[in-house]
């Protein structure tokens, strides 16, 4: 099965294709062509999945290597060895994926039936979810770093023009700007890296880089720099320090992108594309200790923004950007954590939106404090949302926790300041976790309605996904439980990329890791619980009484002044700008001018010089040859037939003597 | 050897006739030189036919071919210069010069 996994991306192409060239002809606009497409892929990923995973596990048992199937074309050469290729990679990381993306995307089609209902753009939107699918299952399924980097710039696309999905507001179109071009400018990084891995292997194919790192033939300070210049397109994509300002302005899109592209999937890219090079990864210390630092910062400063946030979709999406950097500082010392929190994570972060959705859907508001109370009117969105929230916030046995603990446990066995640098971050980052959704919770559900009109719950199209998103929040942990005993059969082995890494990296379990991270977790409930158990809002925020730290919190520790007013207005505009036109009127104009001109009187000397000297001088030259020539000549015609024959008989003559004496 | 005079004879003859085409400014005279040319031409033809002595007499049936063509070149000839004449009043060939630039 794994050799014809190309289909799992191919279907949503075609679907993409179809509904957007035949979506307004369709009963549904096109939408029931995107579930369906959906539904087989996600078929197509659960049997790659167990072909996939089972090798695994009996690798594991028999000591064999880890699966892996590679089918590939070349479509053009560029040198004798190397050349760009399409081909898939399939292994237990892309059979993971594929199960995330294809399960969480066709929950958000049948979410955007009811969420969309209506819209004008139905179809067109629609086709971008399918395109956008298409794009992930490239991106994960790539074995070479050139068609990576196609999905990536794809799904980057996708996420623009999803974002500005209502782009009559100048707002959200102003947000799909930001955010294309802050992932941008980290792709900068991520295009140098690639070509610098090129340069170090030889090679695009992930494989035969993977080997080259085996193989220790390498410039070990120019792979260090490459992979620090991806590390920037990860930075780019998956909204970390210091690039991350784009996300929650993204959140202007409609939720269910938000569920899918800002949540479960895109942003875990730059994760994926970490997870797929770990093996490259472990092998530089120093590109390692880089991305456990900036997962760090960022778990942590997310976390803090998104305490002073009334909009329900921002402050899902600073705890995103959290987990995120849980994810991406757990690559810093191990595979499996980084990638079981990649997962867990889409899907309880997945049902969070989808129940947010829900939730502005009912109150025509996304801020919270225009909510309250929904838990009465609303119970299967509040249930769901709670399962959601019980999972992110940690609570054992719910997915989350598994996940965290994973990476708090790795952290403390790397130890080094890196190791404990997340650990001790990570462990206050939970308790933040905690507090904030703590505050959502009692913010949207408890109390009394405070906004207007009358909340009713979300039709069954919107209430069905979430629940469907539950069962795996639930118990999707449970697929790593770190007992030795279980461990052949768990998570780490169906996902590992070598038998060697499984065998030497063992899940384990630490009793007091998990009794100090569900402490400070209680702890965050109990503050949370104590300051928001009668909902205050507005000025009655607690959270928003703290007098500077909640400034410099809402002003986004003023990174967005940064980059907005000092480096994109004052610096780029008013600087660089006249700086750039300064150059441009006085050296680059004159410079063209100059050449201009030059050109002209070049022209015009060839004219006067080569054409009308040279060229016009050889054709009348010739003409007045020939007529002069034939002036002279047309004298020997006199009309006179005695000269010609006589003429004729002194040929004769010299003829025959010159016969004769030849 | 008796061809020798013969031969002779037809050479000195064709000479004669160039001598005649070149210098006579009368067409008729023009046109009688080169009839002499002819008749040197026959006088050969007759010459080597006996000289050859084939059973077919080549030689002189061919004498009499160019007797007859040369017959009818005079007709045509003097039918020409008897419209130079007409048209202008002169048989002289220095002035049918229409031919030149």
């Amino acid at each position: 099965m794994s050799q014809v996994a190309w289909l799992i991306p191919a279907l949503p192409a075609a679907s993409a294709l179809a509904i957007i060239f035949f979506g307004k002809r369709m009963p549904k606009g096109g939408a029931e062509v995107g579930i369906l497409s959906l539904a087989i892929a996600f078929v197509l990923a659960v049997v790659v999945a167990i072909e996939v995973f089972s090798a695994n596990v009996a690798a594991v048992a028999d000591g064999g290597e880890a699966f892996l199937t590679t089918v590939g074309v070349e479509l053009f050469p560029i040198s004798a060895e190397a050349g760009i290729n399409a081909g898939i990679r399939i292994d237990g990381l892309s059979a993971m994926m594929f199960l995330l993306v294809t399960f969480v995307s066709l929950m958000v089609h049948i979410y955007s039936l009811g969420y969309m209902a209506g819209e004008e753009r139905f179809t067109w939107y629609f086709g971008l979810l399918s395109l956008f699918t298409m794009s992930m299952l490239i991106l994960v399924v790539a074995d070479n770093l050139m068609l990576l980097l196609v999905g990536w710039e794809l799904v980057g696309v996708c996420s623009f023009l999803l974002i500005g999905f209502w782009w009559e507001q100048k707002s959200n179109s102003n947000a799909a700007i930001k955010a294309f071009l802050t992932t941008k400018s980290g792709d900068v990084g991520l295009v140098v890296g690639v070509i610098t891995l090129w340069s170090v292997f030889g090679t695009f194919d992930i494989s035969q880089i993977i080997a080259g790192v085996e193989a220790g033939a390498y410039n070990e300070g120019l792979l260090t720099f490459g992979l620090v210049a991806l590390v920037l397109g990860v930075v780019g994509k998956s909204a970390q320090f210091p690039l991350h300002t784009w996300l929650p302005d993204a959140m202007a899109g409609p939720t269910p992108v938000s569920a899918l592209i800002h949540a479960a999937t895109m942003v875990t890219a730059g994760v994926f594309l970490i997870a797929r090079l770990y093996p490259v990864y472990s092998a530089v210390p120093a590109a390692q200790a880089t991305i456990a630092v900036i997962g760090a910062i960022t778990l942590l400063m997310a976390g803090l923004l998104a305490l002073v946030q009334d909009d329900v979709k921002k402050v899902l999406a600073y705890s995103t950007i959290s987990q995120l950097g849980y994810m991406v500082a757990a690559l810093g010392f191990s595979y499996t954590a980084g990638i079981f929190h990649l997962f867990t994570h889409g899907f309880f972060k997945a049902l969070l939106f989808l129940g947010a959705g829900s939730i502005i859907h009912a109150a025509h508001s996304n801020n919270m404090s225009d909510m309250g109370g929904l838990a009465k009117v609303m119970p299967r969105t509040f249930y769901t949302f709670l399962i959601g929230s019980l999972a992110l916030m940690a609570v054992p046995p719910l997915a989350g926790f598994w996940s965290k603990d994973e990476i708090l446990v790795e952290a403390a066995a790397a130890g080094a300041y890196t190791g404990n640098l997340v650990l001790v971050l990570g462990a206050i980052g939970g308790a933040i976790t905690v507090f904030y959704m703590t505050r959502v919770l009692y913010l949207v559900f408890a109390g009394e309605f405070r906004g207007y009109g009358h909340p009713h719950e979300s039709p069954q199209t919107m209430t069905a996904p979430p629940v469907a998103l539950a069962v795996p929040s639930l118990f999707i942990g449970l697929i790593n439980l770190p007992l030795p005993a279980f461990q052949p059969y768990a998570f780490s082995a169906w996902t590992m990329f070598s038998t060697e890494y499984w065998v030497t990296h063992p899940i384990e379990f630490s009793p007091l890791i998990a009794f100090v991270a569900v402490t400070l977790a209680a702890a965050g409930f109990v503050v949370g619980r104590l300051m928001y158990r009668d909902a205050p809002v507005g000025d009655a925020d607690p959270m928003l009484r703290l007098g500077l730290p909640t400034r410099i919190l809402q002003e986004k520790y003023y990174l967005d002044r940064l980059y907005t007013d000092l480096i994109t207005l004052t610096l780029v505009r008013d600087k660089l700008g006249a700086a750039s036109v300064w150059l441009n009127d006085r050296v680059i104009d004159r410079i063209v001018y100059l050449a201009g001109a030059g050109t002209v009187g070049f022209g015009r000397g060839l004219y006067d010089v080569a054409d009308q000297k040279g060229i016009d001088g050889l054709v009348n030259g010739v003409g007045q040859s020939t007529r002069w020539s034939g002036g002279r000549l047309r004298l020997a015609q006199s009309g006179n037939v005695q000269l010609y024959a006589g003429a004729m008989l002194a040929g004769v003559v010299v003829l025959a003597v010159v016969f004769a004496v030849g | 050897m008796q061809a020798a005079y013969p031969l002779t004879f037809a050479a000195l003859l064709f000479c004669v006739g160039v001598y005649g085409v070149l210098s006579r400014r009368h067409a008729v005279l023009v046109l009688m030189s080169v009839e002499l040319m002819l008749a040197a031409v026959t006088v050969n033809l007759v010459t080597f036919g006996a000289m050859v002595g084939d059973a077919l007499y080549t030689g002189q049936v061919f004498a009499l071919f160019v007797m007859a063509v040369g017959a009818a070149e005079v007709g045509i000839g003097l039918a020409i210069v008897l419209l130079i004449y007409r048209n202008r009043a002169s048989v002289n060939i220095d002035d049918a010069d229409l031919m030149k630039y």
